[in-house]
């Protein structure tokens, strides 16, 4: 019983400060995403430290760069590189950094020199994103149609549930890389990131469809119903206050599998070269240079990313597992 | 009474097949750019050339001609040239799918084999010390994306030098670690299912007990859910691969499929989503029939 109350307590904990960091990733990250450094690529982490190279003791943290002799202090609220919040107000402030010489590369560097920190904040963003719109996409057309199949029945129900048969017997992978395949290779990241989100949704409208129909069917025969259909009400009545209100735990419950789902399509799409392109970071992409032996036998700290999408993934799952489990 | 049925399946699944072919088709049509895309960059080639090769490879003919020359090249049991290969697709196919039957078989045997005797032993053991740990062991390996686990596998490799691209092991492995968790839940759940059933307490009561009232009395009650399941692992044999066998470097479908994608060779693209395709309807086709097969209650539905 206990760990019935633990669990999801500690999952939406998990998943609230990891959407805030995630939302905040222009703040918190130090450096631009796409801030190039040549000189130091494939840099491990460097962690900060409180003792300096003479061994004097420092209340302030301090940064020690590789080759370079002197330490450089940590400071908060450092101006920094311009970024956008939300994509609306552009800000320069930055949580934390060092002065400019000195680099804070907290998760080490990419094989550009790029702060992987950074960038796993900011790839965050296009992956959760993807995962949240194409679900809700996703359930908006499931809905949708599964309620006017399950309601109205008739040849509007067997056209809506045939072609869902259809979406339902292709393999979701391969439909998403066909329908991929017949687009230009080579676009703009946020065009990228728009119709990878626009093809996942749409290929997983089925079951959603399917889920919702069975509820809507089985709602529509209740007594309370029909007496209101009695009273006059009309289809559109009492499909939205009678009908459709059974479906949302049902829909919630779908909406913690699917979003795990499609944000790991977003990884595996990204991951093979066919998702969201450079420079812009996905979590997906991020992981791409673990395709070069040399990188995934050497630097461990660029498998950063794949942690993270576990968590996710996990804590989405397990809060899934509770909805369930609460309802029987 | 089956035979209809089986019948009415029948028809179900080439209506399907029509569906997916007319929709690739489709996409097709909309889709910019073609495989003479590069082609048509390069200075060396004259239009007379290109437009020579736009009509060899029927490039130029409308949707609905392409549609009727490609089930008469499937008639014929070549299903569309390849333009990158110059060759029938059926004939690039044939080995890939058997490199990809090779893994994802032997993967499926593997899994089922690890899964129903564990499934078994941690619904016994129900809340105990066993069920816990494989509870824990499933939501981790849920939460692990393949292509995660085909990292840490490629990772291993390299540290122990010991696996090179030509052996199955690897991938067979992360195939299975991949289904493992799925396959655990439900075996464990449909048993739970029955497990409280009042023919199980009549068995418990006649003093059966241990291996005998799991394996001679519940599992053949649970078969029914166990095998739709089956038919969804049949379904993904040539599927469920693709990532590990790009990632893995295994010749099969998989690397075939994205590379014909990022080539813009078209039939290829099609064929091999229509044989996944053929692949899923198959196994769910299956599916129905073991479940005739094994679940007397069933047959009396009928």
């Amino acid at each position: 019983m206990k760990q019935l109350v633990l669990v999801p307590r500690l999952t939406t904990t998990i998943l609230i400060v990891l959407h805030v960091t995630i939302l905040l990733a222009g703040f918190l990250a130090p450096y631009d995403p796409a801030m190039q450094n040549r000189t130091s690529p494939l840099l491990p982490p460097i962690g900060v430290h409180f003792v300096d190279t003479l061994g004097v003791f420092h209340l302030r943290p301090l940064v020690r760069s590789a080759g370079r002799t002197p330490d450089y202090p940590l400071r908060f609220f450092v101006s920094g590189s311009t970024y956008r919040f939300l994509g609306l107000w552009t800000f320069r402030t930055h949580l934390f950094g060092v002065e400019e010489p000195g680099r804070l590369f907290l998760l080490g560097t990419d094989e550009f020199g790029r702060d992987q920190f950074s960038r796993i904040l900011w790839g965050g963003q296009v992956s959760l994103l993807i995962g949240w719109l194409a679900t809700l996409l996703a359930l908006g057309i499931g809905l949708a149609l599964g309620s006017v199949a399950g309601f109205f029945g008739g040849w509007p129900d067997a056209a809506i549930m045939r072609g869902a048969e259809l979406f339902l017997a292709l393999p979701w992978l391969y439909l998403l890389l066909a329908v991929r395949a017949f687009l230009p290779l080579s676009l703009p990241p946020h065009a990228t990131a728009m119709i990878l989100t626009v093809i996942i949704g749409i290929v997983g409208w089925a079951r959603p469809a399917r889920l919702v129909r069975g509820i809507v069917l089985s709602a529509r025969e209740r007594d309370y119903v029909s007496a209101a259909r009695g009273f006059g009400a009309s289809s559109w009545h009492l499909l939205r206050r009678h009908c459709l209100p059974e479906t949302y735990t049902v829909l919630a419950t779908q909406a913690t599998l699917l979003i795990p789902q499609f944000m790991l399509a977003e990884v595996a799409l990204s991951f093979i070269g066919l998702g969201v392109g450079e420079p812009a970071p996905s979590w997906g992409n991020l992981l791409a240079p673990l395709r070069q032996i040399p990188i995934l036998a050497s630097a461990w700290w660029m498998m950063a990313p794949a942690m993270l999408v576990m968590v996710t993934s996990w804590c989405f799952l397990s809060l899934g597992d509770v909805f369930v489990h609460g309802e029987t | 009474m089956f035979r209809r049925y089986l019948l009415r399946r029948l028809v179900h699944v080439i209506v399907l097949f029509a569906g997916i072919s007319a929709f690739s088709f489709v996409l097709l049509e909309l889709a910019p750019g073609d495989f003479l895309g590069e082609a048509k960059l390069n200075p060396q080639m004259s239009p007379a050339t290109l437009a020579a090769l736009r009509e060899q490879y029927g490039l130029n003919k409308s949707l609905g001609q392409k549609y009727l020359s490609w089930i008469g090249s499937a008639a014929r049991g070549e299903f569309g040239i390849s333009f990158a290969y110059n060759l029938p697709v059926s004939k690039i196919l044939r080995p890939r799918v058997s490199k990809t039957l090779q893994l994802t078989l032997s993967s499926l045997l593997l899994s089922w084999f690890i899964a129903v005797p564990l499934g078994v032993w941690s619904a016994a053991a129900h809340n105990g010390f066993v069920d816990r740990a494989v509870g824990v062991a499933i939501s981790a390996l849920l939460a692990t994306p393949d292509v995660v686990l085909a990292c840490l596998a490629l990772l291993m490799a390299v540290r122990l030098r010991a696996f090179h691209s030509a052996n199955p092991v690897l991938p067979v492995a992360v195939l299975t670690l991949g289904a493992l968790p799925i396959l655990l839940r439900h075996v464990r759940a449909a048993l739970l299912d029955v497990a409280n059933q009042p023919f199980a307490q009549v068995a418990r009561a006649n003093g059966i007990s241990g291996a005998g009232l799991w394996f001679g009395c519940l599992l053949p009650a649970a078969v029914n859910p166990l095998t739709s399941l089956f038919g969804l692992s049949v379904a993904g044999l040539i599927s469920s691969s693709l990532l590990v066998e790009v990632l893995l470097g295994w010749p099969g479908v998989g690397p075939l499929f994205v590379e014909a994608i990022a080539a813009r060779d078209f039939y290829l693209v099609v064929d091999s989503v229509m044989l996944s395709a053929l692949f899923l309807s198959g196994g769910t086709f299956l599916a129905d029939i073991l479940l005739y097969v094994f679940d007397p209650r069933i047959r009396m539905e009928l």
